[in-house]
């Protein structure tokens, strides 16, 4: 147990280092990186002036070590537009973002496991056909199109949802507000569920199909025909026997799936004008507000390795046969 | 999932370029029994035959220039006449443009980028899986790492943090949405690379003084090509949606360049106004491109190792 989590926590520490070279190659790969940090008619003295003054008149490899180090203490320097400090704005966005990404992974494998044993259980009837090409259509649906889909249709045309907006959920209970934490809740779930399911809809198809898959292999093995011919109902058979090792193929998923819902959720937040770190990013890059856009890629990136971490630990739990 | 694809033994998938003529007829007329059994992979193919033509064909298939404003002809329901006797047969935009073909000519940057990026990340990523598998030790130590370091972003926001940086533009996504895949394909070629590099025909090529090259690119390779053009197939398929989400973002093609991504970008300000006809169309170009690649790898996958059906 010991080995495995140290290794895979030199593992981990390995991969931060990398994102830190990737995400410092990114700014200089386009050549002086001077130049996205200041206005377009600066002259050459300003220009000069900002060059020493953000330090990129050292050597490289000074100049990483640094960026190493700032980055370290989550310094990404002062963001263009908000004048303050790149880390603050993201952070202050983070909370939205972190409840719409486990809303939408909720509602993605809460549905896909029903929807793949059913398919699997009715395998070759119509319901069946119905629901993997069902399944084959959400995972070539552009995300951010399902999200304009639904505003149309469910937003504006029938008028169930809102379109845009959120009511904070983890906010108030970050601040110890308990109470309005959980008043809001209901409402916040409601301003979530659209944008929520544009972002989990590939997640849901693609996980439906692996369920059912993997279910109907599960299903003609000796353990499942020895559960049937000792006389237990064919419920316990699904639910007891079946099913526990039938969703070991998404828990492995969940991990990259949490990066897949991710990066979604920096788009769909743009169709929803969800107050995110989407919608942050999507104006910083326009504003080509480049410390904000580096900053959320690698709070998001950091998020994502420590959710991997986290899931490859419960999946070893999960499955005896995966030695620890 | 198709990168789970078990390694076909030699006598599976002969090499198509050194097997009889008689044999590749065969396959070729069992490819095509095998797809008109399945009618989804028909429909595939149909859809992708469309696109393919309007993505040769847009620009004499186009009523009008795709970027030709016209202020007194803004948001023409579909169906509407314009100057002349053309119709804007699926509705103008804000600025007067024709939907109808800058949808047509949006197929070409969907499916050139989609090509073009499985392109260089194929590439990249088979001869980094070659090496890798084929030589082991430090050097395949160092490739899979890498691979792993990539992998621990989720992409698309490794694609913002380049784009944003390298600016828009066709080369730059390209380049970014082609190495963004070079793993997928590198792990896939070193596992085969892996066991083949033991088989008695690589030996037999070693032992006749074959250069590594040779052996790499002409024993090796030819008899791992199946499963990479499964996995290129579905490949293509995300690296379009890929294209459409950073478009859409503002991050894909320059503006004067039409793409269904930034169409529907610019639907988001006419949502409200209810112009559902910026919206739908573009995105259902999208879709339907996008369906037919997955509907094609799922075909390909079925007929390439039967073994791998999905039950059903």
């Amino acid at each position: 147990m010991w080995t495995f989590l140290v290794r895979r926590l030199l593992q981990s520490i390995v991969v931060l280092i990398g994102v830190t070279l990737i995400s410092f190659i990114s700014l200089q790969i386009g050549g002086d990186p001077t130049f996205l940090f200041v206005s377009e008619n600066a002259s050459v003295e300003e220009i000069q002036r900002a060059r020493v003054a953000l330090g990129f008149d050292r050597p490289l490899y000074v100049q990483y070590l640094s960026y190493v180090w700032n980055a370290l203490q989550g310094d990404f320097g002062n963001s263009l537009s908000y004048r303050q400090p790149a880390m603050d704005v993201v952070l202050e966005s983070m909370p939205p973002t972190i409840e719409l990404t486990f809303f939408s992974l909720f509602l993605a494998i809460g549905l896909s496991i029903p929807l793949g044993i059913f398919a699997a259980l009715n395998r070759g009837k119509p319901v069946d056909g119905g629901i993997m090409t069902l399944a084959m259509l959400g995972q070539s649906i552009p995300n951010f199109w399902m999200g304009i889909m639904m505003i149309l249709f469910f937003g504006l045309y029938l008028g169930w949802f809102p379109i845009s907006g959120h009511v904070p959920f983890l906010e108030p209970l970050f601040d110890g507000e308990f109470r309005t934490a959980f008043t809001n809740l209901p409402q916040s779930i409601y301003y979530m569920i659209m944008p929520a399911f544009a972002v989990g809809t590939y997640t849901l198809a693609r996980n439906a199909r692996l369920i059912r898959s993997s279910m109907l292999e599960v299903l003609q093995q000796d353990y499942v025909r020895t559960a049937r011919s000792k006389g237990i109902s064919e419920n316990r058979v699904v639910i007891h026997h079946a099913m526990r090792n039938a969703w070991l193929p998404v828990v492995t998923m969940i991990g990259l799936e949490f990066g897949f819902l991710l990066g979604g959720v920096v788009v769909v937040e743009t169709v929803f004008s969800y107050p995110g770190i989407g919608r942050l990013v999507f104006n910083a890059i326009n504003q080509r507000d480049i410390p904000v856009v580096q900053a959320s890629v690698i709070l998001l990136a950091v998020i994502f390795i420590i959710l991997n971490l986290i899931v490859d630990l419960v999946y070893a739990r999960l499955d005896p046969r995966v030695k620890l | 999932m198709a990168n789970l694809t078990p390694v076909p033994s030699a006598t599976e998938t002969r090499t198509v370029s050194s097997a009889p003529p008689s044999y590749r007829r065969k396959e070729l007329r069992r490819a095509l029994q095998s797809m008109v059994t399945s009618r989804w992979a028909l429909v595939g193919m149909l859809i992708l035959a469309i696109v393919t033509f309007v993505a040769i064909f847009g620009p004499w298939l186009a009523p009008f220039d795709p970027n030709r404003q016209n202020i007194m002809m803004r948001l023409l329901e579909p169906g509407q006449a314009g100057a002349g006797d053309l119709t804007y047969w699926l509705g103008s935009d804000q600025l007067g443009r024709d939907v109808f073909s800058r949808l047509l000519y949006g197929a070409r940057v969907s499916l050139l980028v989609g090509v073009a990026a499985i392109a260089v990340g194929g590439t990249i990523g088979t001869i980094a899986g070659l090496v890798s598998g084929y030589y082991g030790g430090w050097i395949d130590d160092v490739i899979m790492r890498i691979g792993d370091i990539q992998l621990a972003f989720p992409f698309i926001l490794l694609a913002i943090m380049f784009l944003v940086v390298l600016g828009p533009g066709l080369v730059n996504i390209i380049l970014v949405l082609g190495i963004g895949q070079w793993i997928t394909y590198a792990r896939i070629v070193r596992a085969q690379t892996m066991s083949l590099r033991e088989k008695e025909y690589v030996e037999a090529a070693r032992a006749m003084g074959d250069s590594t090259f040779s052996i790499l690119f002409r024993t090796i390779l030819p008899n791992i090509i199946a499963p990479l053009t499964v996995i290129a197939s579905f490949n293509v398929a995300g690296v379009i949606l890929s294209e459409a989400a950073l478009s859409f973002l503002g991050l894909g093609v320059p503006p004067s360049v039409p793409t269904w991504g930034a169409m529907l970008a610019e639907s988001r300000d006419h949502l409200l106004s209810n112009r559902w006809w910026l919206a739908i169309f573009p995105g259902l170009a999208i879709v339907l491109t996008v369906l037919a690649f997955n509907i094609i790898g799922d075909w390909l996958r079925d007929f390439l190792d039967p073994r791998l059906k999905e039950n059903g």
